[in-house]
């Protein structure tokens, strides 16, 4: 092992890190609009999606396909609950739990039958679960309301008529101009939650656990051979970023209070997951962050900026086609590509060794 | 139970498999001539699904590569097919049959000739970088996949498109009271004629024979004096021809496609190529018939069932065989 | 005249240097050894010169060209065969495909034909036969077959002998006594005796470097010299 200097790109991540932060923990207060604050929950919940999956596939070198399974089986069991039990933070609690189990049960099935098998295998028969959970969530429609998903009500503390400090007119109490009602606290509850799950997913990457993976990602005959038990060291890896991502998945429900395919189980969630580890940098927490930011951000802007592009080109053949705000995948899908051939290391990878010299 | 096993393999083994499908399905379905329809539509299902995933096993057999953008080539192939049937609308119409037939025939070789050129570029450009990078491989055929299926959005749109077929094709005999769907019928013709070439092609050519060798041991060809990159190049566009071959196919059956389609029938032959094994074409046959029997019986037993049904079968054969059915000697 | 010529050839595993500048020439005719212990680098070396691994470094001249860098075909094509120590044939595959394949034109020449069935009467026992259901010394007559069907300058065969039982083994040595009469062959060898018993020139590697060479027979005289390099007892 290489002994880690400190660069300047490794401090200018920090430093965007620290911004990052600072922006997230305070987002309510610096953009006080509502469309901005479900950019910044979004960000949390994917920045815990992302680095759950980062340490799948940049810590251990599987490749999964069914972690949007794992997502969408948190955030329909938080809202089937909510639903049915009505909100409450009870039923956030049956909820989260339900769909962590099944993750649970259903990541180790998987992990121990196919994680002995070629890597690729692994990602084929993930990719096959996955699409097969996303078929019987559409057709189970009693219990997942099909296609249109189900719409809940969030438990009562997080509801924007709840005023968590009001003054002596009954009126709620303003910080800096922000109301101190219900919507704060959800932000806020998806802020920390997320926070909190992304400092256990990093501590775990710098412990001896992290330091096995990287083991037997390098090379895995060696660390067989060495005696770590391959197959349960991944399948564990594979169930707690299961898991991990299942509790995102079960934030953003509560957060969101509807859940359906499109939101929660769609494949094409899991390229924006590959996209966003792939452009911040595998194998590196900090990317996970980077390229949530980057992506959720340019999902909710960029697609504004393609529309006016379309109109602008509405006369050319073909053109207005390939912009409209409809074909950004087919644009990030090349970038990806490109961005795998010349950059693997994505964003905070390349950053990281720069002014590094060996 | 050794001497069972024994019997068994005398018999054909796991090839026995999908007739034992047959049978139990035969006393679950109940009804014998709906035992038949949907065996037959099994049978087309299996050899459309096997056309499609065969290249995928035969390139991977050869270089371990695996394209995850494989679906690509199913859906251009259907979109390509569908365009010249529709442009060709008038010779569909027409009474002769030779010119319905010129028609199909020429939407099939479209679709065929799309393949090639479309493997070519695929190898050159998306593959040929990453050859031994399974990660990178991964990551890159699943950013193609992407790319193709928004051009086949931006170029045919996210509406349904009507493929017509040759009036000839359409219908359905009756013999007694089962009825056979001749589209059916034409595409499991269609399915055995190039698994036979195929057979032929691996078993009484010379490249058939490099092909064989070079699944088992690529580096032994090479010391052999050939050059496997070149071979591999060849089996690449036959691979994405046949996928393309197999979405036209498919394109007719289902007479109505979305851009979907191609991601849809991506998890079939996943299925098929890890329960047949990968690098074998006999092994890719079966997996695809056991498929194609499964889903068409599932699907009048418990409809809901059909595509977990599949996925179960797949769980349980891998935990019965690791690397399939009739994997390739390695 | 030097038939195969390397020069400081460095190559690494992963991060690992394994060849540290390996140097040896292998005349034209007769049976070359190359000797040296476990993991010393020697299956290392041939698959470079055959171009199966890229050398980092140094230089392979063969019959006065250089072949370093050529993909494995070309040199193959110059007139190298090779028999890796896990032999490499195609099990799948019959005998008789298994040898078609090796030939030039996709048909036999009838009197190296003969030849080999001369060599290994059990090629032509079991010409039909799938290559896995043969023996483990049958395997091994079926690679060295593969490798002399069509003329060649250079053989490299890598521990023929490993694994096989000692009349097998007397009955390796013949052929290739017989083969190094019209083909030169690099032979890469642990069991010592066998190694003497064809040697004509040798070279001892450790620990990826060249660390003795000459001839066999004063190698072979010099038991001190054995004990040091090759960890034999006298």
């Amino acid at each position: 092992m290489t002994q880690v200097k400190v660069t300047y790109g490794a401090l200018a991540i920090k430093a965007v890190m620290i911004m990052i932060a600072a922006a997230l923990l305070f987002a309510p207060f610096l953009f006080q609009d509502v469309r901005a604050l479900e950019v910044a929950a979004r960000i949390c919940i994917f920045i815990v999606l992302v680095a759950s999956y980062d340490l799948l596939i940049g810590y251990t070198g599987i490749v999964s396909f069914a972690h949007t399974m794992f997502f969408g089986f948190g955030s329909y069991g938080a809202a089937i609950a909510l639903k049915k039990m009505g909100p409450g933070l009870d039923a956030v609690a049956v909820g989260t739990l339900a769909g962590v189990l099944i993750s649970l049960v259903i990541a180790t099935v998987i992990g121990l039958v196919s994680l002995r098998v070629k890597a690729i295998f692994f990602a084929m028969i993930t990719l096959a679960a996955a699409s097969v959970v996303l078929v019987l969530a559409s057709q189970l429609s009693q219990l997942t309301g099909g296609e249109d998903g189900i719409t809940y009500r969030a438990p009562e503390v997080f509801k924007t008529a709840n005023k968590l400090m009001v003054d002596e007119n009954g009126k709620v109490v303003r910080w800096f101009g922000v109301k101190l009602n219900g919507k704060l606290a959800g932000y806020y509850f998806v802020f920390f939650t997320s926070l909190t799950l992304f400092l256990i997913m990093l501590r775990v990457t710098v412990s001896p656990l992290g330091t096995v993976l990287k083991a037997i990602r390098e090379n895995e005959a060696r660390a067989e051979a060495i005696g770590y038990r391959v197959v349960a060291y991944r399948t564990f890896v594979f169930c707690l970023s299961a898991v991990a991502a299942s509790l995102a998945g079960s934030i953003y429900a509560v957060w969101l209070k509807y859940t359906g395919p499109d939101t929660a189980l769609s494949f094409a969630i899991m390229i924006d997951i590959l996209l966003m580890v792939v452009i911040g940098g595998m194998g590196t927490m900090w990317g996970a962050v980077i390229g949530a930011v980057l992506m959720v951000m340019a999902q909710y802007y960029l697609r504004d900026l393609m529309g006016a592009a379309s109109e602008a080109t509405a006369g050319i053949p073909l053109l207005p086609e390939l912009l409209a705000p409809d074909r950004w995948l087919l644009w990030l899908g090349i970038i990806f590509i490109l961005l795998v051939y010349f950059f693997p290391r994505g964003i905070a990878g390349t950053l990281m060794t720069k002014g590094q010299r060996d | 139970m050794n001497k069972l096993t024994d019997t068994l393999g005398r018999f054909g083994g796991v090839n026995l498999l999908p007739v034992a499908l047959a049978a139990i399905a035969f006393v679950l379905i109940g009804a014998p001539s709906s035992w038949v329809t949907l065996t037959i539509a099994g049978l087309s299902m299996g050899m459309m699904v096997f056309l499609m995933a065969s290249g995928l096993s035969l390139v991977f057999g050869l270089m371990d590569v695996m394209n995850f953008g494989h679906s690509a080539f199913i859906s251009f192939g259907a979109f390509v097919a569908a365009s010249v049937l529709a442009a060709l609308g008038g010779w569909l119409d027409s009474d002769s049959i030779l010119l319905a037939c010129a028609a199909l025939a020429l939407a099939l070789i479209a679709a065929i000739a799309f393949g090639l050129a479309a493997g070519l570029f695929f190898e050159t450009v998306i593959i040929r970088p990453v050859y031994r990078d399974h990660l990178r491989q991964i990551l890159i055929t699943m950013g193609a996949l992407i790319v193709s299926e928004q051009i086949i959005l931006a170029v045919w749109g996210g509406t349904p498109v009507t493929v017509p077929r040759p009036s000839f094709l359409d219908g359905a005999w009756i013999i007694g009271d089962v009825s056979i769907e001749k589209y059916r019928i034409f595409a499991f013709g269609i399915g055995a004629v190039v698994f036979a070439g195929l057979l032929a092609l691996l078993n009484r050519t010379r490249v058939g024979l490099l092909i064989r060798a070079g699944v088992e041991n690529r580096e032994m060809v090479e010391s052999l004096g050939f050059k496997i990159n070149r071979l591999f190049i060849g089996v690449f566009m036959l691979g994405s021809a046949l996928a393309a071959l197999g979405g036209a196919m498919w394109a007719g059956y289902e007479t109505l496609i979305t851009p979907a389609l191609g991601g849809e029938m991506m998890i079939v032959v996943f299925i098929v190529v890890i329960i047949g094994g990968l690098g074998s074409i006999e092994g890719t046959l079966l997996g695809a018939i056991i498929v194609g029997l499964t889903a068409n019986y599932i699907g009048y037993l418990a409809p809901k069932l059909a595509l977990a049904s599949n996925m179960l079968l797949m769980m349980a054969i891998l935990m019965w065989r690791p690397s399939g059915l009739r994997p390739a000697v390695k | 005249m030097t038939l195969l010529s390397v020069k400081d050839m460095k190559a690494n595993i992963d991060q690992y240097a394994v060849l540290h500048g390996i140097s040896f020439d292998v005349p034209e005719g007769g049976v070359f050894v190359l000797l040296g212990r476990n993991g010393a680098g020697k299956t290392t070396t041939l698959r470079a010169i055959m171009g199966l691994w890229q050398p980092s470094a140094g230089s392979v001249t063969f019959q006065g060209q250089v072949i370093a860098g050529m993909g494995t075909a070309d040199i193959a094509r110059k007139g190298i065969a090779y028999v890796p120590e896990n032999m490499g044939i195609f099990g799948g595959l019959t005998v008789e495909e298994n040898l078609i394949l090796a030939t030039a034109k996709g048909k036999f020449d009838k009197q190296r034909l003969q030849r080999i069935y001369d060599l290994f009467p059990a090629i032509e026992k079991f010409w039909t036969k799938q290559a896995w259901s043969l023996s483990g010394g049958q395997k091994q007559m079926l690679a060295v077959a593969r490798a002399i069907i069509e003329p060649r300058a250079l053989i490299l065969v890598d521990e023929p002998t490993k694994g096989l039982a000692p009349s097998i083994v007397a009955a390796m040595g013949e052929a290739f006594r017989e083969i190094a009469q019209t083909t030169t062959i690099l032979l890469v060898e642990q069991n010592f005796n066998f190694a003497r018993s064809l040697g004509r020139d040798m070279a001892v590697i450790d620990d990826g470097r060249v660390v003795h060479s000459g001839s066999m027979v004063d190698f072979a005289a010099d038991k001190a010299l054995q004990g040091q390099l090759l960890g034999l007892s006298a």
